[in-house]
């Protein structure tokens, strides 16, 4: 593989950067792999990429339905954090961050990771007590917090709405300054470039069918390019997920639902941390290029379609406002919408099945971007070593029926529906 | 923005209601036994339908009925909607 550097990117400019490598090749199926990944997106690219880096499986496919990167990946707000109370997701998340810092390094691709801090904003005394009791939660867990007061958050974000005749006055927030955002389209194209350099086959354009089950045991799926052998298959489609589920006859404690986001046009500096809304849901934050980047709620009712409606996108642009009045001069450049899997604790699935040598990584709601590399570790443990790791031991399917759910919000059961 | 038919009240638009879920979920008797499983499937499991999914909204600004809606969870189209209580053929 062609390392990208100052002197290759000198070197080839003498040649009209012609002649760069294929960032990865564009492969046939074999007919037997040891492991396959079901989805082309930054989970399923990371996983190949640490069940090659880290367990030297290399024997391994991903099946990419449409092209890779073409999900979640590439339609989320790129906000990275780790500010959980809950043990399960905050060191889970705070395992992912050390992945993010180091990143860039480890593919050799620039995804601009920029640890600008994220500010949760509360706006009552009791969600500022809640905020210190989460606060004091992480930092003993070894995730950075910061308790601010209304002054504080002036200071750092002065373009919000200050004012005390406002229906939810700011009086401070919770921050994460090591929290941040990153380029999401080069963390998938970042992880398949090296999946494939270390033999990974990235093989797009091709739709799962069906699964070779027999016994109890997983042999294969069944595509639209034909069948594949596998020892050991591991499905990470995020929104698709209930309908592959549906093939192999699961039901899971998910659904679909559709989540927009939006940006405005750009505009010169203006903000320089991730921002969120604390009486509605709403965030915020400015991308390289100037957009104000924003989104927040569910549409809200069961969806497949990578596309939404107005009045939420109306709901949320009105929290924003409220939030950041200056916000209401822009205009909207962009909006689009994509499938989430909602688990119904709001947090993730990484575990076995029933069904040996299947493996399942679903439940992101609103949290999958910056889970990607976490996730991607973690599952390939599990499918390497046919276990789970202690970082994602208490993401099992299990845990609905066992009660052990991680409810973070503490809002019981289908907390997305509103 | 979607417009729904609400079978007391005639179309109105999205903005009235509010979401209650799969419709086709029943809650298990109480004068039997209940095994785990079916608590399971009645609190957590769902089918999540692609295409044809029959669900439950409630016209909280309007008759503050719950009403059975027949949607394409693609599309978005609106087929058919129900009384509560009436039978889906």
């Amino acid at each position: 593989m062609q390392k990208y550097s100052i002197f290759n990117l000198v070197k080839n400019a003498f040649s009209n950067h012609e002649n760069w490598d294929l960032a990865w090749k564009d492969p046939t199926p074999k007919e037997e792999y040891d492991v396959v990944i079901i989805g082309g997106g930054g989970h399923g690219l990371a996983t190949a990429y640490y069940l090659a880096k880290e367990h030297n499986i290399t024997k391994v496919a991903i099946i990419e339905k449409g092209w890779i990167g073409g999900g979640n990946v590439g339609r989320n707000t790129t906000i990275i954090r780790s500010n959980y109370m809950h043990d399960e997701n905050g060191l889970f998340s705070e395992f992912g961050m050390d992945l993010w810092r180091k990143m860039s390094q480890d593919l050799n691709y620039n995804v601009m990771f920029s640890p600008r801090g994220i500010i949760n904003l509360a706006h009552s005394d009791a969600q500022m007590n809640a905020y210190a009791r989460r606060g004091n939660s992480m930092r003993l867990n070894g995730i950075d917090a910061v308790l601010l007061n209304r002054e504080q958050v002036r200071e750092i974000i002065p373009m919000a709405d200050f004012s005390d005749d406002v229906r939810f006055p700011i009086f401070g927030g919770l921050m994460q300054p090591s929290a941040g955002t990153a380029r999401h389209d080069a963390v998938a194209w970042g992880y398949a470039r090296q999946a494939d350099s270390m033999g990974v086959d990235i093989i797009q354009n091709c739709e799962v069918i069906g699964f070779d089950v027999s016994a109890g045991k997983i042999n294969g799926i069944r595509t639209s390019r034909g069948n594949i052998k596998a020892k050991k298959v591991g499905l990470c489609v995020a929104g698709s997920t209930n309908i592959l589920a549906e093939k192999l006859n699961m039901t899971l404690p998910i659904e679909t639902h559709l989540l927009q986001a939006c940006v405005s046009e750009p505009i010169k500096p203006v903000l320089d941390n991730v921002v969120t809304f604390g009486a509605g849901h709403f965030y915020v934050s400015q991308s390289d290029k100037g957009e104000m980047v924003m989104g927040g709620d569910l549409d809200g009712y069961n969806s497949y379609a990578q596309r939404g409606n107005l009045p939420t996108l109306q709901h949320v642009l009105t929290e924003g406002i409220a939030m950041m009045p200056f916000l209401s001069k822009l205009k909207m450049l962009r909006t689009w919408g994509g499938i989430m899997d909602m688990s119904m604790d709001g947090s993730p699935i990484i575990d076995k099945t029933h069904i040996e040598g299947l493996y399942l990584n679903c439940g992101w709601c609103y949290g999958g971007f910056k889970a990607t590399p976490a996730s991607g570790w973690t599952f390939a443990h599990t499918i390497a070593q046919d276990r789970v790791h202690e970082l994602n031991a208490g993401y099992s399917l299990n845990r609905f029926s066992t009660g052990h759910l991680i409810d973070e919000k503490g809002l019981g059961t289908k907390t997305w529906i509103s | 923005m979607l417009y729904i038919n609400c079978p007391h009240c005639g179309m109105r638009s999205q903005n009235e209601f509010s979401y209650g879920g799969d419709a086709s979920v029943k809650r298990p008797e109480l004068n039997k036994e209940v095994s785990d499983q079916e608590w399971d499937n009645f609190v957590y499991n769902r089918k999540s339908l692609r295409g044809k999914h029959l669900e439950l909204w409630q016209h909280i600004s309007g008759c503050r009925q719950w009403i059975k809606v027949e949607r394409d969870t693609v599309t978005h189209e609106i087929f058919r909607t129900f009384k509560a209580d009436e039978e889906v053929a």
